[in-house]
């Protein structure tokens, strides 16, 4: 029963978002930039390169512990800069506003927007606002782009991954995504669950004075560590190993998804990042990470493997390996 | 004359068979393996021809099987003597290649003669018996295409194999002490402790000592352990995180068996067959406990029994003080079962104290078949070693497809002509190693088999491995399918039915077409279209696969779906065993539809029962809470009675009121045995009156059942016994496994079906 609509799974950032973009979108503006598939695509401006990227931010409930949607606007794009080694500079914000939104969130807003912004050390440089009427939107989108510079000599993206690397993590994951749901849908757990939204670009920074060959960075937004390391393994052609034991979740975050059934894989993080570096850069990387406030948990959790290409597995505390697919939608249950 | 016989009849000693029988009869000719089976010219006294060709289907070897014989009348020059000719060309690929089977009494004779050359050789084995489909590389059958080819014949094995009077003749896997493969005995370390007949010796005075011994077998591994010793059984469910899943048990003799279970003669039949399937077979009440350790099958009033099948198994049971042995599949939870001594070593070191190796190569890994009897039939519930690869014979000839199956318990089937292929057990695919399985079998089978599908047919489900795996598949083309039509068709293919038919699926979950998960459905089913009659009435399932998991979220969503508002203050004598946090929480989920897909599932519905009346909150393997409800069911004619109703054209089958009354008899104290069997009686009602009033609807008289919950054996048989009564005609599984084993071969004859309709 093919739909001729747009599904709403298609936006979900798993297989099915894969599929629309891939089909229509890479094959519509068909580029050799588009095609990396990477967070943002790295061009030539002169003598250097750029990098560039765009991103829109459309979170229900619009505020949410740990953030809004304005401090999540700069973030998402001074990460998706950060994740290809770039030095993240000027950002552009574009507003869809609802009829009816009260002034006061709005306020709150763009002032957490301008304080991130601070914070990552960019400019908000041009901006577009619309307002639409009641029910044409919700309360408030937007969308930013950014532009950053990246170093000589740094050369990341999701391709780049190589059998042997360490796959590592700045800390825990799921926080994000449960912050959001919990909130949304009124779920009240003992204690309140927080986004980790945060700019990665400082972080990255300091991995990347100690270790200039990191291979891959990336941001596990929608669909979670899962959903994004099948990206990498696709992209890169390698097959990467998890383990079980080794996936930082806090305990917040895992009872919550225990009683919600999610796995906590499959849910979106907005400060965390995977980095896979060759074997033996991964003491010195791990070392910057722990000292940087947004690294403290910083862990390995797996590696990449030369067999299984393409494909992403989890080594269980009892030994199998469960294979972690893309999925076309919500967890819906395979069991029969 | 000349005779042309079709079926499975290389490899399994026919030819030697054909000229026994011509020297009996004193006839001339030959016969050879032709491209398509063996032919036969022959000639002689018109009366001894007569009962040369009725000997031909009378007595055939053991593991033949005549599908076909064509008798042709010709001149015929005579000639004195009656010979094998060798084949011209190549041994076809259409001709069937044979299951294992067991030991036969010939060759069980000779391992128990002290005087014969084979006496207690662990591998002896003969044209009518053995290992064949496990170790078959590739065809033509020939040793060395099996893993045997890296034996050289001892002069006298070559003598057997070359003689055609010889019940060796062209046995491929034949071997003796002298050149064949060898068994040894190590420990977990890799020292090797013990050799030849001395490590079998070894293997059973620790057997009776309590250790797990890791023993490689026909198509994978086993870990054994003495079946009354409850602390080395104990043993092994932790090492193998293997909580409360009962074990099977295979036992010294059928004598043995009936010391702790009943069995019928249906039963016993099974029990004995070349095939020698795991039996399910109801514990004696008297005996419990004895023979057996307790946590072999907790809660559980049947038994896994089988008898040995292969001359190592036989010699485990030779001396020793225990009647019984834990056989259960040498993996880890979850794995596919483990095939090769390097993998054992790895893989299973945590578990066995000992490692019975022994050095053939097991090439296909094949699980032991499970089957049980119900409604005086044998049903399958695992399809694998003694049937696989024999084919379901299908009405007509089909072009050829691939049915890639479901996601657990996943099985492929491929078509060839009037056969369906249906693969052996391959596991739940959310393993890599299962996934690896998978793709292992379907490149065997299409070798083996010469098969080069046109179409490859698939779940529905976006998410299934094998969907994935099919939609990876470049260049050929692919149908998707409904689960629960795959069910039924798949009852459709093996029945040889065709038209249009109704059809009960009453099941787990699966994706059904409006994106939620069905799973007690009344189909209208005519080849590869179907139409929903009907369902039970939709409940949702909070938590997704926790949901399936945790029984207790099933019961909570019937109780708030049939008073949303005050479930907890209604209910609240039953809910109260359930922590306050998750309750609310799991009602804020209902309420705002958070993780809760909606499903018509029949599998549920028990689960919710079971947890409702104290049984099972969560459950340790898949299908627990229902079996349990089942089992403790007690004799009571009364009933909970649902209803019928219509959304649109869709009947809607409420089990609501029977959940409702449920509740009540909860709060009344009445007995879980009681409320079982009230329950039981409640939905067959139920369901009979949702066929009924689909018959009225659509004038079809046959209705064929399938899907997982017709493993309850009560419901199965009372639910066929009562649609009968109402004057249906009514069809279930009998080769294949109602389980989803059964929906490769439903998607190979839906996708045969299309594709023949397109052509
Ligand atoms: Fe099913
Ligand atoms: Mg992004
Ligand atoms: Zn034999
Ligand atoms: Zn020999």
């Amino acid at each position: 029963m093919e739909s001729m609509t747009v599904q709403l799974d298609q936006g979900s950032g798993g297989r099915a978002t894969h599929e629309l973009v891939q089909d229509l979108f890479i094959q519509s503006f068909r580029n050799e930039y588009l095609l990396e598939m990477n967070d943002s695509a790295l061009v030539n401006v002169g003598n250097g390169q750029i990098a560039m990227t765009t991103d829109s931010y459309v979170v229900d409930p619009v505020i949410f512990p740990g953030g809004n949607i304005g401090s999540l606007a700069v973030h998402g794009t001074v990460n998706d800069l950060a994740m290809r080694g770039a030095r993240p500079l000027y950002m552009t914000a574009g507003f869809i506003l609802e009829e009816g939104l009260s002034l006061e969130t709005l306020g709150e807003i763009v002032s957490s927007m301008a304080a991130a912004a601070r914070e990552a050390n960019v400019f908000i440089v041009a901006g577009d606002t619309k307002v639409v009427p009641r029910g044409k939107a919700d309360k408030i989108f937007i969308n930013t782009s950014g532009v950053g510079v990246v170093p000589p000599g740094v050369r990341v993206g999701g391709q780049y991954a190589e059998p042997g690397d360490a796959v590592l993590i700045n800390g825990t994951i799921g926080d994000h995504g449960m912050a959001v749901l919990c909130k949304r849908e009124g779920l009240a757990f003992e204690n309140e669950i927080r986004s980790d939204s945060a700019s990665l670009n400082g972080l990255v920074e300091k991995m990347l004075e100690v270790c200039p060959q990191i291979h891959v960075l990336r941001d596990p937004t929608r669909g979670g560590v899962a959903t994004t390391l099948n990206e990498i393994a696709e992209q890169s052609h390698v097959g990467i190993r998890l383990e079980e034991e080794a996936l930082p979740v806090r305990e917040d975050v895992a009872g919550a998804c225990e009683i919600l059934g999610l796995d906590p894989l499959y849910v979106a993080n907005e400060g965390k990042v995977l980095v896979f570096v060759p074997a033996r850069c991964m003491k010195s990387v791990l070392r910057v990470m722990r000292d940087h406030p947004l690294g403290r948990n910083a862990c390995k959790i797996g590696e990449t493997v030369s067999n299984d290409a393409g494909r992403v597995f989890l080594r269980t505390r009892i030994g199998g390996h469960r294979l972690l697919d893309m999925l076309r939608g919500e967890q819906l249950p395979r069991i029969c | 004359m000349f005779v042309r016989v079709r079926g499975i009849v290389q490899g399994v000693g026919f030819r030697p068979f054909i000229y026994q029988l011509a020297h009996r009869y004193q006839l001339g000719g030959w016969v050879r393996n032709d491209s398509n089976g063996v032919e036969i010219d022959a000639a002689g006294h018109a009366e001894q021809i007569d009962r040369f060709l009725r000997d031909i289907s009378a007595k055939a070897p053991p593991l033949a099987r005549i599908d076909e014989m064509d008798v042709l009348d010709r001149k015929f020059s005579p000639v004195e003597c009656f010979t094998i000719v060798k084949s011209d060309g190549e041994q076809s690929r259409s001709t069937l290649i044979a299951p294992d089977v067991c030991t036969c009494d010939d060759c069980f004779r000779e391992l128990n003669d002290p005087l014969n050359r084979r006496y207690r050789y662990p591998f002896i084995n003969c044209t009518h018996c053995g290992p064949r489909y496990t170790i078959i590389k590739d065809i033509p059958y020939d040793r060395d295409k099996t893993t045997m080819g890296s034996f050289a014949m001892c002069p006298a094995c070559r003598k057997e194999y070359e003689d055609p009077m010889d019940r060796r003749f062209h046995a491929q896997p034949n071997a003796c002490w002298e050149c064949g493969p060898r068994v040894w005995l190590e420990t977990p370390a890799g020292r090797k402790v013990a050799e030849g007949d001395d490590a079998v010796l070894r293997s059973v005075r620790h057997l009776e000592t309590g250790s797990i011994l890791a023993v490689k077998g026909l198509g994978g591994f086993h870990l054994a352990v003495h079946a009354g010793d409850e602390g080395a059984v104990n043993r092994l469910r932790s090492r193998k995180v293997r909580e409360e899943k009962p074990f099977a048990v295979m036992f010294c003799s059928v004598d043995a068996v009936k010391e702790v279970c009943l069995v019928n003669a249906e039963e016993e039949v099974l029990l004995t067959g070349l095939q020698r399937p795991i039996v399910l077979l109801k514990i004696r009440a008297d005996k419990a406990g004895s023979v057996i350790a307790p946590s072999v099958a907790p809660h559980n009033r049947f038994l896994g029994a089988f008898l040995p099948y292969t001359p190592l198994h036989f010699l485990l049971f030779e001396g020793c003080s225990y009647d019984a042995l834990v056989m259960t599949s040498g993996n880890r939870s979850d794995e596919p079962i483990v095939m090769t001594n390097e993998d054992a070593r790895e893989r299973l070191k945590d578990i066995a104290d000992y490692f019975l190796f022994h050095d053939r190569d097991i090439h296909m890994r094949c699980d032991d078949s499970v089957t049980r009897v119900l409604h005086g039939k044998p049903r399958p519930m695992r399809r694998a070693r003694g049937y696989v690869p024999l084919p379901v014979f299908l009405r007509e000839p089909v072009p050829p497809v691939l049915g890639v199956g479901a996601e657990l318990k996943n099985t492929i089937c491929l078509t060839r002509g009037r056969e369906a292929f249906l693969s052996q057990h391959i596991g739940d695919l959310e393993n890599l190693e299962t996934l690896n399985s998978f793709e292992h079998v379907i490149s065997h089978l299409e070798r083996i088999l010469e098969i080069q599908p046109e179409c490859v047919v698939h779940d529905l489900h976006p998410d299934y491995l094998s969907t994935q795996w099919a939609l990876g598949q470049k260049g050929l083309q692919r149908l998707a399918v409904q689960h629960h039509h795959a069910h039924i068709a798949s009852v459709a293919a093996e029945q040889k039915l065709t038209g249009p038919l109704l059809g009960l699926a009453l099941d787990g979950t699966g994706f059904g077409t409006d994106g939620t998960l069905w799973g007690g459905e009344i189909l209208r089913v005519d080849g590869h279209r179907f139409e929903r009659l009907g369902h039970l009435r939709h409940v949702p399932l909070p938590g997704g696969s926790k949901a399936i998991k945790e029984p207790w979220r099933m019961a909570l969503a019937y109780l708030w779906s049939i008073d949303p508002r005050n479930c907890e203050e209604t209910f609240a004598h039953v809910v109260e065993r359930w922590s306050v946090q998750n309750r609310r929480i799991l009602v804020q989920m209902l309420e705002r539809r958070v993780n809760s897909p909606l499903t018509s599932s029949c599998g549920r519905l028990f689960d919710a029962v079971s947890a409702l009346i104290g049984l099972r909150d969560s459950v340790t393997y898949e299908g627990q809470a229902a079996i349990e409800l089942e089992q403790v069911m007690e004799a009571d004619d009364g009933s909970y009675e649902g209803i019928v109703t219509r959304e649109q054209e869709t009947l809607i089958l409420d089990p609501y009121p029977m959940v409702a009354e449920v509740a009540g008899e909860v709060k009344r104290k009445q007995g879980v045995g009681i409320i079982s069997a009230r329950f039981h009686n409640g939905l067959v009602n139920l369901l009979s009156e949702g066929i009924r009033r689909a018959r009225e609807d659509t004038g079809l008289n046959r209705v064929a059942m399938s899907g997982g919950v017709f493993q309850n054996a009560y419901l199965f048989d009372k639910l066929h016994s009562e649609l009968m009564q109402q004057g249906f005609q009514v069809y279930s599984h009998m080769e294949v496994p109602t389980n989803d084993a059964c929906i490769a071969l439903g998607q190979a004859y839906i996708g045969a079906d299309w594709l023949m309709l397109r052509s």
